[in-house]
């Protein structure tokens, strides 16, 4: 079996001001995935991210990049990881090829080596004409794609993006996805955080939902969409029912002798679900709809304001 | 698993070099210029009209004695404060974590930042050696002691304006240390007159500033007159450079300022 890309155990993280960031997570992203890190704001996205790349300290747990571990082998891990920041962190004074060429060398890439990678990296990002202009003249958009050549530029196997779509505009937003798929199909694993629901849905096969500082789902993409097409009730019953009906559209399931559980199919009619306990005779006595935790997150994200709440709306 | 090559080491170093060079070079109005207008002023003012008055200073022209003096004082703050407004605003940009992402380790960081203050220190220097020509006839008595001298306060300086620059939360806290202590240490530390002129209180008081032994080392170096021993000077500055190299080492081990 080969190593995952991402091996989280344990993960806790308190800030020095006790603000309790990460509470104990437990993640994996297997290598070659596409995986989403969704949540909203001050979920602890930016806080995983940032231990796994040494920028933060973590207090307590395991990370294990490809099987090397953050602690004893640390510069296997980086060389390993490139880092797609949240926010700009480059010298806004230097010129853009010099960015990526130093980053470069950092990995101890040669310099005339590292122009080659910059060039490829540059040009594939619609960068290359900019090369020698400062960084500060970039517009948002150009920065961001900046920030992923300079990710790139020492091949790592996983490339890590925290909200890398944040300010850009939708044209070129679906150009950087196109990007990162055709990154992904040459074999490399990606990680991206984002509070935007559409695009982990067009982009990750994978996603692990986070909230303050714990996961609350992880599981495909395939998965969570298809829970977000149902809708639960729970049926408390006057009688044990003698057997539980079936129906293709409609799971029920006893939680105990007096209550049901009915997974519901949007769009579907909740008429047939009476018709259905009807001709079984099964009475109900009274019903009421299961606060489902995902849908909650969804709702309190959706209350979002901006551009973001509107995105989540929009697909679910 | 593979190790970070010797040959990798050494691109990454001298990546960092190359980019603190290049980051004074192109702001050299800001960085190079301003030292040498005004040592030349220190020159005229100091050297030239109130140093006519004064007469000889351990036996040389007044002009020639403040020369070693002037050119430490420039390599001092050059170094320090190179480093310490690098590393700074890296840390306020937050480009220091494209260093500290990558698999460069941090004793590495140091000798890079060394590098660029050093750079800018003898840059200077030697600048403010070219100014000094026009008013005063060049002198090396003991040229190995003069280059080591000031090459080694340089890295000192770059050290400790580096751990400055570390603890530094504020564009106030970078200029806290050079104004309040550097320059006033520096300007005891007799660049502009022998300690043997002082009374034997202040004497001692003098010896406890280690820019004393830089400053009397240099002008060894320069003029072959000096108040103090070679030997304790060499070992000052080397201890004071290892102390703050691991010093140094310690605080960015631990990410103090930059890693939360
Ligand atoms: N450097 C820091 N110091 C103190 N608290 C922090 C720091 N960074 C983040 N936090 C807090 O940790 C929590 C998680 O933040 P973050 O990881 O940035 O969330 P996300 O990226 O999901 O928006 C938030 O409550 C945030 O305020
Ligand atoms: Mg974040």
């Amino acid at each position: 079996m080969t190593d995952a890309a991402l091996e989280i155990r344990g993960l806790r993280k308190t800030y020095g001001n006790g603000v309790e960031a990460l509470k104990g997570i437990d993640l994996t992203v297997e290598e070659g995935s596409f995986f989403a890190l969704l949540g909203p704001n001050g979920a602890g996205k930016s806080t995983i991210i940032g231990i796994i790349t040494s920028l933060v300290n973590k207090s307590a747990g395991q990370v294990r990049v490809f099987g090397f571990d953050l602690d004893r082998e640390l510069q296997e891990v980086k060389r390993n990881i490139g880092i797609v920041p949240q926010e700009f962190n480059f010298n806004t004074f230097e010129p853009v090829g010099e960015i990526v060429v130093n980053q470069a060398g950092y990995y101890g890439i040669p310099r005339r080596d590292a122009w080659r990678r910059a060039q490829r990296y540059l040009e594939e990002l619609g960068l290359w004409e900019k090369r020698k202009e400062m960084a500060r003249t970039l517009s948002g958009g150009m920065k961001r794609r900046l920030m992923i050549a300079r990710a790139l530029v020492h091949e790592p196997r996983l490339l890590i993006l925290d909200e890398p779509t944040a300010g850009v505009d939708i044209e070129l937003r679906r150009s950087m996805w196109e990007f990162l798929q055709h990154i992904n199909c040459d074999g490399r694993s990606i990680i991206l955080t984002t509070h935007y629901l559409e695009e982990a849905e067009k982009l990750c096969r994978n996603i692990a939902i986070i909230d303050h500082g714990r996961i609350v789902e992880n599981t495909t993409m395939k998965a969570l969409l298809a829970q977000l097409d149902t809708e639960t009730f729970v049926l408390d019953l006057r009688e044990a029912p003698q057997r539980i009906p079936n129906h293709p559209d409609i799971a029920l399931r006893a939680l105990d002798p007096l209550t049901l559980e009915a997974d519901i199919h949007r769009g579907q009619n909740i008429n047939t679900l009476f018709h259905l306990l009807d001709k079984e005779g099964i009475q109900i006595h009274s019903m009421r709809n299961k606060s489902n935790r995902l849908e909650e997150l969804f709702i309190r994200m959706t209350q979002l304001d901006g551009e973001h709440g509107k995105g989540l709306r929009a697909a679910s | 698993m593979r190790p970070f090559h010797l040959q990798e080491y050494w691109t990454a170093l001298r990546t960092i070099v190359a980019k603190e060079v290049l980051r004074f070079s192109r702001i050299w109005v800001q960085t190079l210029l301003p030292p040498m207008v005004t040592t030349a002023l220190y020159f005229i003012i100091f050297g030239g009209l109130i140093g006519s008055r004064i007469g000889d200073m351990d036996g040389y022209r007044y002009m020639d004695f403040i020369v070693p003096g002037l050119i430490m004082l420039a390599v001092i703050t050059n170094s320090y404060s190179n480093v310490v407004s690098s590393f700074f605003s890296s840390k306020f940009q937050r480009h220091i974590e494209e260093l500290m992402v990558s698999p460069v380790p941090n004793s590495l960081i140091i000798l890079g930042f060394i590098g660029g203050g050093v750079a800018r220190g003898l840059a200077v220097g030697l600048g403010v050696t070219l100014v000094s020509l026009f008013f005063s006839p060049l002198a090396v008595h003991n040229l190995p002691v003069a280059l080591s001298v000031v090459i080694l306060t340089s890295i000192l300086f770059s050290l400790a304006g580096l751990i400055n620059g570390v603890f530094a939360r504020s564009f106030d806290e970078i200029s806290i240390m050079p104004t309040f202590v550097l320059t006033p240490l520096t300007y005891l530390g007799g660049v502009f007159y022998s300690v043997s002129l002082l009374p034997g209180f202040w004497q001692d008081v003098s010896k406890l500033n280690p820019i004393l032994y830089m400053v009397d080392a240099f002008r060894y170096g320069l003029l072959g007159t000096s108040d103090l021993s070679l030997t304790v000077s060499y070992l000052i500055i080397l201890g004071f450079i290892g102390a703050l190299y691991v010093f140094a080492l310690v605080i960015l081990n631990r990410g103090i300022g930059v890693r939360s």
